[in-house]
């Protein structure tokens, strides 16, 4: 699944791309628990959250996330776009909330591996 | 300690939660600079930065110092912080002292030193209450 797939799946609009848009997305995961994230992730490379602090992009960068996804309508502050646009990570938000959003990605066929 | 390639030192600012895990992001960069196994990467970064929020979180900051050695790679995270009362205890998943303010940041689920023990070939730690933390983990290149 390529980006432009999953912004028009979950209706969302990208806030920062980096240079990674034709990244493929395997799988997915849904968590507001970084904890969580950083002991089980394997090798998604999408993160849904409704989480908003710094610490979501760092997070993101140390499991080799490659997009944020931030539900019901939920926006990164300023500080998340610099980090994000730093380390090349895309963040996307949507009006969805967790539930629906991870519903409709997982019917296109994103999957999850290991959270 | 293995003879060093390179050492890197870090400052960790205390309750800072915009740039806490700077010192690991910048080991991340370097480690992939240096071309280190993708793998190898990954459990560096998830050990270090679990070990950095700690020392950011729990006991107002620190230092690390990582050693990047010819067969592997050692990072020491210290801190002047509480210490811990109980290390067997601090290691069991799901134990955590963390405060709601940090819970509702995503952390505190007492799941941070199970996953550098997980993510590492040996783990050390030294703690003294009053006095403060130092943690020393090491990750072989073979591993
Ligand atoms: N550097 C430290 N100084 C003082 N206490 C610590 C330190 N590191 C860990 N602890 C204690 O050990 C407990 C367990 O730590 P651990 O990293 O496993 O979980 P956590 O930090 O509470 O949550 P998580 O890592 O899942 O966000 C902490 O809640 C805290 O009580
Ligand atoms: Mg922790």
């Amino acid at each position: 699944m390529k980006l432009k797939d999953i912004t028009r799946i979950i209706n969302g609009s990208v806030v920062c791309e980096g240079n990674c848009s034709d990244v493929e997305f395997i799988s997915a995961c849904g968590s507001d628990l970084m904890s969580d994230v950083m002991a089980f992730l394997k090798n998604e490379t999408l993160l849904l959250t409704g989480l908003i602090n710094p610490q979501v992009i760092r997070t993101a960068e140390m499991m080799d996330i490659k997009a944020v996804v931030f539900v019901r309508g939920k926006k990164p502050d300023s500080k998340m776009v610099e980090l994000a646009l730093e380390k090349d990570i895309i963040l996307v938000t949507t009006d969805y909330p967790m539930f629906v959003a991870c519903g409709k990605l997982y019917s296109a066929g994103m999957r999850e591996e290991g959270c | 300690m293995s003879n060093g390639i390179l050492t890197l030192v870090y400052d960790i600012p205390a309750m800072d939660m915009i740039s806490a895990g700077e010192a690991s992001s910048n080991v991340k960069k370097k480690l992939k600079q240096l071309g280190v196994n993708p793998l190898i990467v990954k459990k560096v970064s998830i050990s270090m930065y679990e070990a950095e929020m700690n020392a950011v979180i729990h006991a107002n900051g620190g230092s690390a110092t990582v050693n990047i050695g010819t067969d592997e790679i050692v990072i020491i995270i210290e801190d002047r912080g509480p210490g811990i009362e109980n290390i067997d205890l601090a290691m069991k998943e799901g134990y955590s002292t963390a405060s709601d303010e940090v819970r509702q940041m995503g952390f505190g689920a007492g799941m941070g030193l199970p996953n550098i023990k997980k993510n590492s070939d040996s783990l050390n730690i030294e703690s003294e209450i009053g006095k403060g933390t130092r943690l020393e983990i090491a990750i072989k290149f073979t591993s």
